[in-house]
């Protein structure tokens, strides 16, 4: 039985029904619009409106419009519809067709009709019909998004007659977020029922769907004290349902926050471990190479813009490999140029990146202008994963935690299967005796030292998605980036992997409580208190290199 | 000391305590006179000098680099200041007895903290003390599980961010971004009056040459020798049975001690102190002055604070976009082509300029030894 019932509202929502052509009252109401009285007209616009039918929603329309003429007068009095006005002649003409079935009626002369003027009155009766019409329109539409749009919209407005409309829409969805809005509004215009009972099983189906937009509705129905004791208890026992599941969201919104800052502090840290693993330097330009790498982004990106609009969303693939590209070939300029003269001696080489910084920071805001730059996300990376009800996972989020751990696995691999790993690791054990053994040392540097630079440009890439474009973006994030290397120490990975997780949960768990600010004041002081116990970071190098 | 140096020195004390004022209080219409504005930015350089002081002595003598001496400098300025809002009283735009800016905040009551503020000595002693203790505290925990090098460098310029991140926070009911200023009176005295700025700069100057004696007493001293042994090698130091931590933690808080005075004299000049004065940049600015003028020569520094700065105020207002470029660029030559600074470079053209003359003679000059040192200073723990 309720199958069929369900085919035939199918049916319904497919075609309308040949029967509502005949429909004697809206046929009856068509005259009525003639007469010059406002509330009739009023009347004869609902009656119309009330049949649903598509064909008489797309008359109001052309009403609403101007569009609909009266011609002949008494028995003869017939209602049309026009639409290409021509002249003829002296005479203007207009193609006119039946209101109803739209079927040619031949063109007639302008002066001949007269035109049904929709006044405001009139317009404000026909605008629920027509959005009424558009939300059933949009919970048939084929994008998920729209459908589940009218089914917040449908849940916003809590109008019992809607119900049958939204559980035949209901019996249809595949998509589950949309079915999911879909039961929290049928829940919802339930909810606003006369019945007890259904207003009962209406409040513990929103309980169990978990969902935050029903708390108001839920939290009067609890205060009401018109309402029976049984229908406030189940009101109540639904709000602690949808309280403890928003405390659950919370809990993995912050845990998924903090893989999401671990990620970015890893993708910045790890170029900088490698170097300061290597030569015992803290590239203080590595923010500024994160900010060369943001601004390759953006001319790629204007560049796909001018060139190959139809392609924009490529774009983002090709600036990863070109921003990599130009930050490795800045480091290795710096490099050559001017670092390897000061090797052995760390406090020089910071002072001496930091002057490099400057001077590439400076450069860019001369060169690109001071203000922020505009860099659009692809539309492969922006909307979300749905994770659970009130959470939303942002792909560029994920994204990011997907590059870095790209990144670490690329290096684990660079350093542990290749020969150019096995080099850099000879070197950073200990760069004499290497360079005895034939390595050289040189090249080596020159690589490890661009491999560093490319990653910084590869966050600073990735960064571009989440933050702002401007000359002090790597300022941003540097010190933090500098706290996860020393934290981890030097010439492990693993040290630098295990920190950047450490600081990035710590700062988002206790950012609720103190505040982004305090929040990072309290992981220095962590930082600090943790160098007590291990004052060369998580994995010093033990032995006699230790001093070297 | 040689003869030509002392000279030289006496020359340039001579200059800035006497010659400088003296020259404020001809009419202006001489060709020596020095007008209120200059007097003035000399005074700021000098509070600058007297900071470059304790970081040489730091950096120079210990090798201990520290990124984050404005948070020092500006607990001394924010010390001052605070006394200095409290000197306004009702004068204020609001004729609260509130500072200006608490009065925005809607504070109803003066914060605990301020309160003793209001007196004058009180006052002259936290400006030491407050610098001071905050750097043991913080040098304790550092050196005493021996961070050092690059690490103790990146904690203390993460020490300057959380500073200028937290001084930067109206709750902290500190001025927030906008900072302290408008100050009225200094003691009592209206700030407003060319004799009041000139008494400062006496001040300034006097300061200066007290630190720089107090110095050099220092790095004559045995501590002194044992701070340059520790910079050489400091695992080496420790198996003599030396403690190094606790050398360095003196020399710490010594040089946050003069960074705080800096602070203090440079709040009344100015007339104003900001969080920006305290953050990673102005930090790390502090330690290209020492490098330039030649690091572990404390003349080098002073030098270094006056003609860097001096050409700051030149630059930011003819070119003020070259600065940054220009600052870099000074941070990367030094590095690489006077690694001892301009005092250490004429130091060593000075030697063989000495040299040419008598071949015979070895030069034993400190200055000479001592820049030889700062040389290596940097990488000294590498073999």
């Amino acid at each position: 039985m309720k199958r069929l019932l369900v085919l035939l509202f199918v049916a319904w929502l497919a075609g309308a029904p040949a029967s509502h052509a005949q429909s004697p009252e809206a046929l009856k109401a068509l005259a009525d619009l003639v007469v010059d009285n406002p509330d009739k007209r009023e009347a004869a616009v609902a009656v119309i409106g009330a049949t649903k039918d598509p064909k008489w929603l797309a008359f109001l329309t052309d009403l609403r419009e101007g569009h609909v003429y009266a011609r002949g007068k008494g028995k003869d009095l017939e209602v049309v519809v026009g639409s290409a006005k021509s002249t003829k002649g002296d005479a203007e003409v207009i193609e006119i067709v039946t209101a109803y079935d739209r079927t040619p009626l031949g063109s007639a002369p302008l002066a001949s009709l007269v035109e049904i003027a929709a006044d405001r009155r009139l317009r404000i009766a026909i605008k629920p019909f027509l959005d009424a019409d558009e939300t059933r329109l949009q919970l048939a539409s084929p994008d998920p998004e729209a459908r589940r749009g009218a089914a917040l919209k449908l849940a916003h407005q809590a109008d019992v007659g809607a119900a049958s409309v939204v559980e035949a829409a209901i019996a249809k969805e595949t998509v589950p977020n949309v079915r999911h809005a879909l039961e929290e509004a049928l829940a919802l215009i339930r909810l606003g029922s006369g019945d007890a009972s259904a207003r009962i099983l209406a409040a513990q189906a929103l309980g169990a769907l978990h969902g935050s937009g029903a708390m108001p509705a839920l939290q009067r129905l609890a205060a009401d004290t018109s309402a029976t004791p049984a229908e406030r208890e189940a009101a109540t026992s639904a709000i602690r349902q949808i309280e403890r599941w928003g405390l659950l969201v919370r809990a993995v919104e912050t845990v998924f926050q903090g893989a999401s800052l671990a990620s970015i502090l890893l993708l910045m840290a790890l170029g900088l471990a490698i170097v300061f693993g290597l030569m015992g330097v803290i590239n203080m330009a590595h923010g500024e190479l994160m900010a060369l790498g943001a601004y390759s982004t953006f001319v790629v990106q204007n560049v796909f813009r001018t060139r190959w609009p139809g392609h924009f969303d490529a774009y983002f693939v090709v600036a990863l490999p070109v921003s990599f590209a130009v930050a490795a070939l800045v480091g290795v300029v710096l490099e050559r140029g001017v670092i390897r003269r000061l090797y052995g001696r760390p406090l020089e080489t910071l002072l001496l990146t930091w002057g490099a910084s400057l001077i590439i920071q400076q450069g860019l805001r001369l060169y690109f202008g001071a203000a922020n730059v505009d860099v659009s996300s692809p539309t492969w990376l922006s909307g979300g994963f749905a994770l659970m009800t009130g959470l939303t996972l942002p792909f560029n989020r994920l994204f990011i935690i997907v590059l870095a751990s790209v990144s670490v696995a690329a290096m684990y691999w660079l350093l542990f299967r290749t020969d150019t790993g096995l080099r850099i690791r000879a070197v950073t054990q200990n760069r004499t005796m290497s360079s005895c053994l034939g390595v050289r040392a040189g090249w080596v540097d020159a690589t490890t030292f661009a491999l560093g630079a490319g990653l910084a440009g590869l966050a600073g890439c990735a960064l571009t998605q989440i933050g702002n474009v401007g000359p002090s973006l790597g300022q941003n994030y540097i010190v933090d980036s500098f706290m996860v290397v020393v934290t981890g120490g030097v010439g492990k990975l693993l040290g630098t992997i295990l920190a950047a997780a450490g600081i990035g949960t710590l700062n988002k768990g206790i950012e609720p409580a103190l505040g982004a600010v305090f929040a990072k004041v309290a992981i220095l002081i962590a930082v600090i208190l943790f160098l007590q116990r291990r004052p060369a970071g998580l994995f010093a190098t033990r032995g006699r290199g230790a001093e070297a | 000391m040689r003869k030509p140096e002392r000279l030289g020195l006496i020359a340039l004390g001579l200059i800035l305590v006497v010659v400088l004022p003296l020259g404020n209080l001809l009419p202006p219409g001489s060709p020596l006179h020095v007008s209120n504005f200059t007097l003035n930015l000399f005074g700021k350089f000098l509070t600058y000098a007297i900071l470059a002081l304790g970081l040489d002595l730091l950096w120079g003598y210990a090798g201990v680099l520290s990124l984050g001496h404005g948070v020092f400098f500006g607990l001394g300025a924010y010390a001052m200041g605070m006394h200095l809002m409290l000197e306004i009283g009702s004068k204020s735009v609001y004729q609260s007895a509130l500072p200006d800016f608490m009065v925005w905040n809607q504070v109803t009551e003066l914060p605990l903290f301020w309160k003793p503020f209001y007196s004058a000595p009180f006052t002259l002693v936290a400006i030491v003390l407050v610098p001071a203790l905050f750097a043991l505290v913080f040098g304790f925990l550092a050196f005493r599980s021996r961070v050092r090098g690059v690490y103790l460098s990146i904690i203390t310029q993460a020490l300057a961010l959380s500073a200028w991140l937290v001084f930067n926070r109206n709750e902290m009911n500190l001025g927030g971004t906008n900072g302290l200023a408008d100050f009225k009176t200094v003691f009592g005295v209206p700030l407003n009056q060319a004799s009041t700025q000139r008494a400062l700069y006496v001040v300034t100057a006097l300061t200066l040459a007290a630190a720089w004696a107090l110095c050099r007493w220092i790095t004559q001293s045995r501590a002194g020798k044992v701070l340059v042994a520790v910079r050489d090698s400091e695992t080496r130091v420790l198996f003599c049975g030396y403690s190094p931590a606790n050398y360095k933690l003196f020399v710490f808080v010594v040089s946050a001690a003069l960074a705080g005075v800096a602070g203090a004299l440079y709040a009344p000049q100015v007339g104003i102190i900001t969080p920006a004065k305290m953050g990673v940049l102005p930090s790390i600015e502090m330690v290209v002055w020492v490098a330039a003028g030649g690091r572990g020569t404390l003349i080098g520094a002073v030098l270094g604070a006056i003609g860097v700065n001096w050409m700051q105020s030149w630059l930011t207002t003819s070119y003020p976009d070259l600065w940054l470029l220009f600052l870099g660029a000074l941070f990367m030559s030094v590095v690489l082509f006077i690694p001892d600074g301009v005092v250490g470079a004429l130091a060593r053209l000075a030697q063989s300029f000495r040299r040419g003359r008598s071949a015979t003679t070895l030069d034993a000059s400190p200055l000479g030894r001592a820049t030889l040192g700062a040389s290596r200073a940097g990488g000294s723990e590498t073999p």
